[in-house]
Formats: C-alpha cells, sequence, structure tokens
C-alpha cells in the first residue's frame, strides 16, 4: 500500500532529483561520451574566471550569513518581547511580506532603490558618495548589495520561525529565570539563544547552500549595468555561460556538480549530525 | 467598573515606574528604535512600488518619492505596458498562471499521499526514501538547475510547458511536511479503526486521513505555489521566448529601459514608471495570496515548522 501511495512522488523524485544528477556525474566524467576522468574539472579549474567567481560568491556567504544570524536572531528576540498580541502580529507580517517578492521582481525594484536619480532613500546614497546607479553596483559593493536584496526578501520568514521556536520555550523556564532577577540580556543569552541554536544552524546551513548558488540577482544587474557587473560574477553564472555560450555542457556539467557537491554535503552533515530531524 | 479602574490605574504605574530602572530604559528604547528602523527597511520599498505607477517618468525623477501621481497617469503607463509588444504581458501572466497552476495540482496529487504513506504505512523502501527525501528537500533548488535542463535537453522536452511544470511538480519539502504532519497529529488507531470496520485503504485516506489534512495541503499549496511563481533560473533556460513566465519576461522589458540599458536594441522603449508596475503587476497574485493567508502564514508556518 505505502508503494502505491509514494509512487507518483517517487517517480518525481527519480525523474528531477536522482537522475539530473546522475546524469550531471556522467557529463562531467566524459567528453563525447567517452571517460575523461578529471579532465573536465582541470578545465574549469584552469578557467581565468572560476576562481574570481569563487571568492566573489564566498564574500558574498560571509557578508550574508554574518548578517543574517545577527539581525534574524535581535528581530526575534525583540518581537517575542512585544506583550501587546496584534503589534507583534502586525511587526511579523511587515517583516514577512517582502518575501513576496522573489527572483526577478525583487531584484528589479532594488534596482530603483540603488539609482540615485529615483531611490527614495536618495539621500542616503548620496550621503555614502554614490551618485549614480553605476557607482552605486560597482564591483565592491556587490557582496552588501545582494546581501541587502537578500535580507530583504529572505529574513522576515526565519523572523518567524525564530519567533515560533522562541514561543516553545517553555513559560516555566523564562518565569525561573526572571524570578532570579534576569534582565532581557541574559535571559537572551543564557537561556533563549542556546534554545534557539538548532534553528540557528539549520537557517545557517539553508542559507550558506542556497548562497552558492547565487544566480537571478547578478545576472539581472549585469543585464541592468550594461557589463559593470560582470556576466560572470558568480559559479552559476559561469556554469551557465559554459553551457549556453561555449556549447560546453561537459565543464558547465562539472561546475553544477561541484555545487551540488557542496549543497549535499552541507545539507548530509546536516541530516546526520544535527539531530534536528531525529524522531524516531 | 469605572471605579475600580480608577483605583488600580495608579497602583499599576507605580509598580511599572519602580521596575524600571535607567538601563533596563534604555534598553527598550533601543528595542524600539531597532524594530522601527526595521519596518522601515521591509516596508518603505514596497510603498514607493505602490505609488511610482502613478507618475510620470518626470514627476518619479523630480516629486517627492512618496507623492502620489493621477490615476490619469497610471491609466497611461497602463496602456503602455499593455501596449508592449501587443499585450506579451499578459501572456506571460498567462504562462505562469498555467504553468504553476498545473505544477500545483499535481504536486498536491503526488505530495500528499506520499507524506501520509511514509508516516502511516511500513514498507520496506520507507526509511531510503524518508532520507533522500531529506536529503533534497535540503538542496537549493537552482543546484539542479543545469542537470535538469540537460536531461530535459536529451529527451527533446525543452519549451514544452512539461519542461516547468514536471521539475516544478516535484516538491520534496512539501512531503516532509505532510509527513511530520501525519506522524504528529493523527493517530494510527483511528486509521485501523475504520479498517476494521470494513473501510479499503483508499476509502481510508480518502474519507478519514484528507480531511484531517487540510491545514497541511493549505500549507503545501501555499508553499508551491509561491515558489514556482518567483522561480526564475529554471524556466530561464527551459522556456524561450513567447512562451516565458512574467518573472523570465520582466527581465526581458528591463532591456526595453533606455536608462539602464543605453543602447537598448528595441524600437519602443519603456518609462520607468512603467517598468515599475510590471513588477508590482508580475508580484500582484503573489501579494494577495500572502495578504489573504496572514493569520495562517504567521501562525501556521511555525506551527509546521517548530514540531520536533
Amino acid at each position: 500500500m505505502g508503494y502505491t501511495f509514494s509512487s507518483g512522488y517517487t517517480v518525481l523524485l527519480l525523474a528531477f532529483g536522482v537522475l539530473p544528477t546522475l546524469y550531471a556525474i556522467f557529463l562531467a566524467f566524459t567528453k563525447g561520451g567517452a571517460f575523461v576522468g578529471f579532465d573536465n574539472f582541470a578545465k574549469v579549474f584552469g578557467d581565468y574566471r572560476f576562481f574570481p567567481a569563487v571568492q566573489h560568491v564566498a564574500i558574498y556567504l560571509v557578508v550574508y550569513l554574518v548578517c543574517l544570524t545577527l539581525f534574524v536572531v535581535l528581530l526575534a528576540l525583540v518581537v517575542h518581547a512585544i506583550k501587546v498580541r496584534w503589534i507583534s502580529t502586525s511587526i511579523r507580517f511587515l517583516y514577512y511580506i517582502p518575501g513576496a517578492l522573489a527572483g526577478a521582481s525583487s531584484v528589479l525594484l532594488w534596482l530603483f532603490l540603488l539609482d540615485p536619480s529615483v531611490s527614495p532613500v536618495a539621500f542616503l546614497l548620496k550621503a555614502m558618495g554614490l551618485e549614480s546607479f553605476v557607482q552605486t553596483v560597482s564591483i565592491d559593493n556587490l557582496p552588501v548589495i545582494f546581501t541587502v536584496i537578500a535580507f530583504w526578501t529572505g529574513a522576515g520568514g526565519w523572523i518567524v520561525i525564530m519567533y515560533g521556536a522562541l514561543n516553545n520555550i517553555s513559560n516555566d523556564v523564562m518565569e525561573a529565570a526572571r524570578i532570579d532577577g534576569a534582565g532581557p540580556i541574559n535571559t537572551a543569552r543564557y537561556i533563549q539563544i542556546p534554545m534557539l541554536r538548532k534553528w540557528i544552524s539549520y537557517m545557517g546551513i539553508m542559507s550558506l547552500a542556497a548562497g552558492t548558488q547565487l544566480f537571478v540577482e547578478p545576472r539581472v544587474l549585469s543585464q541592468a549595468s550594461k557589463g559593470v557587473v560582470p556576466p560572470d560574477y558568480s559559479l552559476n553564472q559561469l556554469a551557465y555561460l559554459f553551457a549556453f555560450r561555449q556549447g560546453d555542457f561537459n565543464g558547465s556539467a562539472a561546475i553544477s556538480l561541484i555545487l551540488l557537491v557542496v549543497a549535499v554535503g552541507l545539507a548530509a552533515f546536516f541530516v546526520f549530525r544535527g539531530g534536528l530531524f531525529e524522531r524516531d | 467598573m469605572s471605579a475600580t479602574n480608577l483605583t488600580e490605574t495608579p497602583e499599576v504605574t507605580a509598580v511599572r515606574d519602580k521596575d524600571i530602572s535607567p538601563g533596563r530604559w534604555l534598553g527598550r528604547a533601543l528595542a524600539f528604535s531597532v524594530t522601527g528602523l526595521f519596518l522601515v527597511f521591509f516596508a518603505l520599498p514596497i510603498v514607493w512600488l505602490l505609488l511610482a505607477p502613478t507618475k510620470t517618468a518626470r514627476e518619479l525623477l523630480l516629486n517627492n518619492p512618496f507623492s502620489f501621481g493621477a490615476f490619469s497617469t497610471l491609466a497611461d503607463n497602463w496602456n503602455q505596458l499593455t501596449g508592449f509588444q501587443n499585450g506579451i504581458i499578459f501572456t506571460w501572466l498567462g504562462n505562469s498562471a498555467f504553468y504553476t497552476g498545473a505544477a500545483l495540482i499535481i504536486a498536491l496529487v503526488v505530495t500528499i499521499p506520499a507524506g501520509y504513506a511514509l508516516a502511516m504505512t511500513d514498507f520496506k523502501l520507507r526509511r531510503p526514501l524518508l532520507i533522500l527525501t531529506l536529503i533534497v528537500m535540503l538542496i537549493p533548488n537552482t543546484a539542479l538547475v543545469l542537470p535538469i535542463f540537460l536531461e530535459l535537453s536529451a529527451v527533446k522536452l525543452i519549451g514544452s510547458p512539461l519542461a516547468v511544470i514536471l521539475p516544478f511538480s516535484f516538491f520534496p519539502f512539501g512531503v516532509y511536511l505532510t509527513y511530520i504532519y501525519f506522524s504528529t497529529a493523527v493517530s494510527k488507531d483511528l486509521l485501523d479503526a475504520a479498517r476494521i470496520d470494513g473501510a479499503g485503504e483508499l476509502r481510508v485516506f480518502w474519507k478519514i486521513a484528507m480531511p484531517l489534512a487540510t491545514p497541511v495541503i493549505a500549507l503545501v499549496g501555499f508553499f508551491n505555489l509561491t515558489g514556482n511563481w518567483n522561480n526564475y533560473f529554471l524556466p530561464f533556460v527551459t522556456e524561450p521566448g513567447r512562451k516565458s513566465p512574467v518573472q523570465v519576461g520582466l527581465a526581458e522589458l528591463l532591456s526595453n529601459v533606455p536608462l539602464f540599458n543605453p543602447t537598448s536594441a528595441g524600437s519602443v522603449t519603456i518609462d520607468l514608471p512603467v517598468l515599475a508596475l510590471a513588477t508590482l503587476v508580475s508580484i500582484a497574485p503573489v501579494l494577495i495570496i500572502f495578504l489573504f493567508s496572514q493569520r495562517f502564514l504567521v501562525t501556521g508556518m511555525t506551527a509546521g515548522g517548530t514540531k520536533e
């Protein structure tokens, strides 16, 4: 019976989870159908655009993860401390709503916000010495810009999740802390944050894995800035260029496989070591 | 009533005043400003986006960013948007609706029974299937885009609607949510009771498990729909040209905006307010779903997320 009920899903899992992975492995190690060992990888590693792309993605990830962890935990604690129910619900909802804008829409909206000639926060941009759109999206600013966009769309969802986790801390524990004279900061430091640890690391790994896949943000910005943002800024963009500009599907598969191994590695580490999903 | 209130109020304030030390007062002020600052950060761009399409390109540059233009300008901008390439925006929106709608139906039909089977029945491949689901669930969906493209291209499906609908219907996160829901919220005894009464497996699932699962079905549907509506990378490579969904079309529109693209090849140019309007139109369906499911999101999401 279990087989019948799960058969439809199993077919999709094989077709769009397992099979593409196997196909990517096959392509990455072959050329024209013949086994070539690590040749494709060597070529990709040797490409002059590869290490800059790795570097770009890595810097972005550091900036993004630090900001995300710091601010999401802080905002969740503050929202959780608000005792008036409707205020707390409304604030959570307002934080959450940019999540409706993901993909190209959010980047497009941020194009406006980053252009000093139309931006509603032009005074901020100008105060930082940014007078034009091209100046704003200069390559050194990109990690911060991508962080702002990703944080704007994604943080609300994590704040709601952290808020839920904070709600799960039993009242007895919080009461005991209060009686012992712990203020909000000590309560957060010694009780709430340690109890959030599992969720914080879950957020970290998920965001790390997702961040390695950077594509739509640099692609749309590159399109809008006529080359100020290079079309090979991120690894996924490079994989795209290999496949569609150079017709080199094997090289593209090699990059995809590297990204996939990173993502699966992080996921597996979390499933087996993190213990979040242990239930039986 | 009022008499008791009068006697109570001074007492309460007295206690509060005594409680709040200068340090704690400072802490509160800090927390208050942090909340306010981030509220502005999250909400301000949306407010701006709602107002921008009511202005002309000139007004957008010169007027106060948060002023309201005119309804007639909004109508003009709308006409310019719908006039672009004979209303291709409607084609894009229609594509999006078709792809995400079809994917939603398939996803629900395969996801809910799978989660049910993993939670409520025993079979040999149950554990491997569960572990595989957990791992695939944690892979960001962009990670598989190029391999899926290569696979679809090998079976000559590129450009067919199936090239986005089928990958969109594969939704391991939904299976995991359903699995958690059934294994924590529905008791096996209830199902066994129905079996003893002579109900077949299909009947037990349809008449007993499904009605109990309404909240999780809504949740799975919500995440599937909004995630797919906003997906860019996969349709970008598998659905070229007129078959694009609106997210891909939007980026296409961008190449006709002179400000961002001084050498734009197209003879028809797009003004900034029109681009803002297009952005708004592209997210309107998801925004409306968000507004209507507000309560259920802010509470329901945590209910699903925090069960351990």
